[in-house]
């Protein structure tokens, strides 16, 4: 199956956290995923730099800020292919964000799927 | 006999039997346990139609197999016209076909179904319902009985848990070792969380059956896990409750307290086989949490039986069960055991650790036993006080008696 990770941190903790440490960890994670075939993934600038579009009737409506103003904020993702939903939480562990947030696993919409 | 009852009944037996078996085969690839079911009900309601006329078939787990099976083909045909939609389809059947052919030896998948049922994933309430749905065929009606919660809900909050299975890609599959004492754990608890729901209302009709049921899975994981001390420590705590079972009633329907419980109406035969399953986990390794309360329902039993005092053993077992579960239930129940050693006093102030603690508030065998405690120690009020509490929070008849019972007591005493 294919899954998509979602990675929500904690920017103030992400930000405390020794950096160099942080980014040393993220550069092992993404030579384990290179290694298991899987493309790298991608990381967001923070939600300060986020703008969110709500369209309703002709009004389109412009916001500065992220889609929730919450504590954990979306902050990037990557795909993986697992055999089932374990071996996902497998990846989930190993990715350093989630010790500064949450990871979200989702599983992709298969396309046989798309007909029913 | 007619062979229509006759075939009635042995379709009857052989969902008794092997609906948990040929479930979790038919869904073990394709994770579609709604489809499984689906499938498997077609196949009971053509052995119903079939089998008076042509005979029950000598094996007949393999014809019902079978029957789902291209029941179930038919459906991801329908579903996958792409070709890898049809390998992938064959490559089930010929698995199917290899299994009925073969006969006795379908595998059993059942362990797998359930660790699927109680996976982390899987949220924690219906986890018991799931194993009692799928393992054992229960209906959603039946289940919501025991679990209090109206029938169309259950229904639907069980399809919800098996989409989810399928969509979320919940693995069919034992745990590897070194994971297996955590998911052991939850699939434990998914059962006894059945077992203490036909434990505690004794009152409605259709709940015993569902010790039962959950007595029957108990038995299941440890014919399937021989080598879990946990398992058969769950299993052993399971029949010694059902064991005291005729003597938790008097005649009337009055709630009758373990030490008053007339010993002669306890099955000696189930106290026989927890004991034997209790030294076997003992044997087995390190003491999980069902294990060590396995054990206090030994010591319990046996201080009945022998007229013999082991309190002391009582409170220690406690002790180790605390720092197991930090647990504010056994934290109450082990200062019930401490008042028999040091009196009701220490007991209270064991029990003033978690006077605090929410869950207690609404708790009602918290009040009951420091109303009993109160009452020992000589405060008639405060003991009063708390026994309508207990009253007031009691959903069981016959226990509700019995506190109004004390409650009168301490007034004429």
């Amino acid at each position: 199956m294919r899954y998509m990770l979602l990675i929500h941190h904690d920017e103030a903790a992400l930000a405390a956290a020794p950096q160099k440490e942080l980014w040393a960890d993220y550069a092992a994670f993404n030579e384990a995923l290179a290694k298991a075939g899987f493309s790298g993934g991608e990381r967001l600038q923070p939600s300060s730099a986020a703008t969110t579009v709500r369209v309703d009737g002709a009004k389109a409506e412009i916001l500065d800020g992220p889609y929730a103003d919450t504590k954990e904020q979306f902050a990037g993702y990557f795909f993986i292919e697992a055999a089932d939903l374990d071996g996902a939480v497998g990846w989930a562990k190993r990715c350093p964000s989630s010790r500064y947030g949450s990871i979200e696993i989702r599983p992709v919409v298969a396309a046989e799927a798309n007909w029913k | 006999m007619t062979s229509a009852d006759e075939a009635a009944r042995t379709a009857e037996r052989v969902a008794r039997e092997s609906y948990g078996r040929l479930v979790a085969f038919l869904a073990a690839r394709t994770r579609d346990v709604a489809g499984a079911e689906d499938a498997l009900g077609e196949a009971f309601a053509a052995a119903l139609r079939l089998w008076p006329t042509d005979g029950v078939p000598l094996n007949p787990d393999a014809w019902l197999l079978t029957v789902a099976r291209r029941r179930q083909v038919d459906v991801i045909r329908r579903r996958q016209t792409r070709i890898a939609g049809e390998e992938h389809v064959k490559l089930i059947a010929d698995e199917i076909d290899a299994a009925a052919e073969e006969g006795e030896a379908i595998p059993d998948r059942r362990l797998a179904l359930m660790f699927a049922c109680a996976h982390p994933a899987i949220e924690r309430g219906m986890r018991a319902p799931l194993i009692l749905q799928t393992i054992l065929g229960m209906t959603a009606e039946d289940i919501s009985a025991a679990f209090l919660i109206p029938a169309a809900t259950m229904g639907q909050r069980l399809v919800r848990a098996k989409t989810r299975i399928k969509d979320a890609g919940i693995p069919f599959r034992v745990p590897e070792p070194e994971e297996l004492p955590d998911r052991l754990q939850a699939v434990l608890d998914a059962i006894y969380a059945a077992y203490a729901k036909g434990w505690s209302e004794v009152g409605d009709t259709g709940v015993p059956e569902m010790a039962g049921e959950a007595v029957w899975l108990g038995r299941l994981v440890v014919s399937l896990l021989p080598d879990e001390p946990e398992a058969k420590g769950m299993l052993a705590l399971m029949l010694y409750a059902e064991a005291r079972r005729a003597a938790r009633r008097n005649a009337a329907g009055a709630y009758v307290p373990l030490e008053q419980q007339d010993t002669s109406l306890w099955d000696d035969s189930q106290i026989a086989l927890a004991e034997h399953l209790l030294h076997e986990a003992n044997r087995g390794g390190p003491s999980g949490r069902y294990q060590v309360e396995a054990a206090i329902q030994s010591a319990h039993t046996a201080r009945r039986v022998t007229g013999i005092g082991n309190w002391p053993v009582v409170v220690r077992l406690y002790d180790h069960l605390m720092a197991l579960t930090l647990s504010p239930v056994v934290a109450l129940n082990r200062a019930v055991a401490v008042a028999e050693v040091e009196g009701p006093e220490a007991a209270l102030a064991a029990l003033a650790l978690i006077a605090d603690d929410k869950r207690m508030a609404g708790y009602q065998p918290y009040w009951a036993a420091r109303g009993h405690l109160l009452a020992r120690s000589g405060q008639r009020d405060t003991a009063a006080e708390a026994f309508r509490v207990a009253i007031g929070l009691t959903t069981d008849l016959a226990v509700r008696e019995y506190l109004q019972g004390q409650l009168a007591g301490l007034q004429d005493g």
